[in-house]
């Protein structure tokens, strides 16, 4: 579904984000992406989407690669459901036009099918009483939840999650982590940055860690748990679970 | 000097005044803000485009256009245009254009000057994540501009943009240059024939006065009331 194969990429001329990056996410896989601060974790998954560039290597999202200049953007993207660490819902608008802007205005579907589909995933998320209200006026987990609400409504073949829950207050966390949880459970196929070791444990197929911009481990989720091969990431690790 | 204040004068010209000199006032105001509105933000988004020669070319427009005064352009404006509009077309006269096209096409251009840095600070107030959360859902360039940068541009600048169309609405007043029949133009046009200059100048403040004081505290509220929303 998502083949990213030898993707460097630089900042600046001395300033080089991504290393030679090689994985895969297959059909109803999910992948979680692990790392300390400022290793590049946001940044590949951005590139997937095309939302950041990069200057060698290639990348596909379902057989359609994202790094060639005839590929049609809004519409791969259009594909391929994002959320981010800060939400970014549109605070001008109601969470129901949240959700209907993108399915009118890129999906040309009629106001009352996106609004029809618009409350059934808000019913899913169970926010269905709050889609007359503004953004600002939800709490952050609620506010998450109408964000990944807002990416389901495009129909999308593969989710790419940018630290989730990490911007949340501690008691948010679990609301948002049980939508994405039943999201796996369904077959979703997710690539998800995420520190939550707990919803890696649950349900990801495969974990990687990444530092200084380099894929340093891509193991089975028992594998990484288990005998995670390098020291970088057994201390990572080991920092991360000791509280 | 008021042992013979007449308000006879002034309550006799109130319809004048009002009926053609205010009208003429509101109108330019209002065409002249929203025009320069669509004109300011396109050349905003030209300047932010990223394209430089675009950039440049927007940048060398306000500048210039900020360092000249508006009664200046506003002359010159006026006995230039049918000459450029000569040469445009090809036309073997001058092409007569009405004061009134004239000094609103004057006051659109200038204005788009001042509307334009306005909407920039406006777009440039809104965090990156917004036009990245729209390119994800697969908006357009020109979608994310019209439906998430734009409006919430414009509400964060509304205060800014009224507080400038106030002083745009006093500036109409510079029109008495082409003795065209604004408010402050049929005010004096009064005082002068029936030899009431005090009465009448005196009433033409106490209007402008009153209508920047009572926009001014509007804006005051809206401002208010912005904040809590945000
Ligand atoms: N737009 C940018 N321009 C320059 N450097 C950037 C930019 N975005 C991120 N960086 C740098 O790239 C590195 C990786 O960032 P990021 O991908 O956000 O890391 P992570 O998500 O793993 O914390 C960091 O050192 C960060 O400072
Ligand atoms: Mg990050």
């Amino acid at each position: 579904m998502i083949e990213i194969s030898h993707v460097n990429k630089w900042y600046s001329p001395t300033f080089q984000v991504l290393t030679d990056c090689t994985t895969s996410v297959t059909k109803g896989e999910v992948v979680v992406v692990c790392g300390p601060s400022g290793s590049g974790k946001s940044t590949l998954i951005k590139c997937v989407n095309a939302l950041e560039p990069f200057q060698s290597g290639d990348i596909s999202v379902d057989g359609t690669k994202v790094n060639d200049p005839k590929t049609n953007l809004p519409k791969l993207r259009s594909r391929v459901g994002m959320v981010f660490q800060h939400f970014e819902l549109f605070p001008h608008l109601k969470i129901i036009d949240n959700l209907c802007l993108a399915q009118e205005k890129v999906l040309g579907r009629a106001h009352d099918n996106s609004v029809t589909k618009g409350m059934q995933l808000l019913e899913r998320v169970g926010l269905k009483e709050q889609a007359q209200k503004f953004p600002a006026q939800l709490s952050g987990g609620q506010q998450q939840r109408v964000a990944i609400a807002r990416a389901l409504a495009m129909d999308p073949i593969v989710m790419l999650f940018d630290e989730p829950t990490s911007a949340l207050d501690p008691e948010m966390v679990s609301e948002v982590l049980d939508v994405m949880v039943d999201l796996a459970r369904e077959g979703m196929t997710m690539m998800v940055v995420t520190h939550e070791m707990g919803f890696a444990r649950k349900v990801a197929n495969r974990v990687i860690f990444m530092d200084r911009g380099e894929i340093v481990e891509d193991a089975p989720k028992d594998d990484f748990f288990g005998k995670p091969r390098s020291d970088r990431a057994q201390k990572f690790l080991s920092k991360i679970l000791s509280h | 000097m008021f042992s013979n204040f007449d308000f006879g004068v002034i309550i006799r010209a109130l319809p004048y005044l009002f009926y053609e000199g205010m009208t003429f006032t509101l109108m330019l105001t209002g065409l002249a803000a929203f025009g320069g509105l669509v004109f300011g933000t396109a050349i905003a988004l030209m300047r932010l485009s990223g394209y430089k020669v675009l950039g440049r070319i927007a940048g060398v427009y306000v500048d210039f256009m900020r360092s000249l005064p508006l009664v200046l352009v506003i002359f010159w404006f006026y006995f230039l245009v049918p000459y450029i509009g000569q040469w445009l077309t090809g036309a073997s006269r001058p092409i007569s254009v009405g004061a009134f096209a004239s000094s609103l096409i004057t006051f659109i251009m200038f204005e788009a000057a001042y509307f334009s840095e306005i909407m920039r600070a406006g777009i440039q107030s809104i965090s990156r994540g917004q036009p990245a959360a729209a390119s994800a859902l697969g908006l357009t360039y020109a979608q994310t501009m019209r439906y998430v940068v734009l409006p919430q541009a414009f509400r964060n600048m509304l205060p800014v943009l009224i507080t400038q169309t106030i002083v745009l609405f006093q500036d109409t007043s510079l029109v008495y240059v082409l003795s065209i029949t604004d408010f402050l133009g049929a005010a004096s046009k009064v005082a002068q024939r029936d030899g009431r200059l005090v009465e009448m100048y005196l009433f033409a403040a106490i209007v402008y006065f009153t209508i920047s004081c009572i926009a001014s505290f509007g804006v005051r509220r809206l401002q208010a009331r912005i904040a809590i929303i945000r």
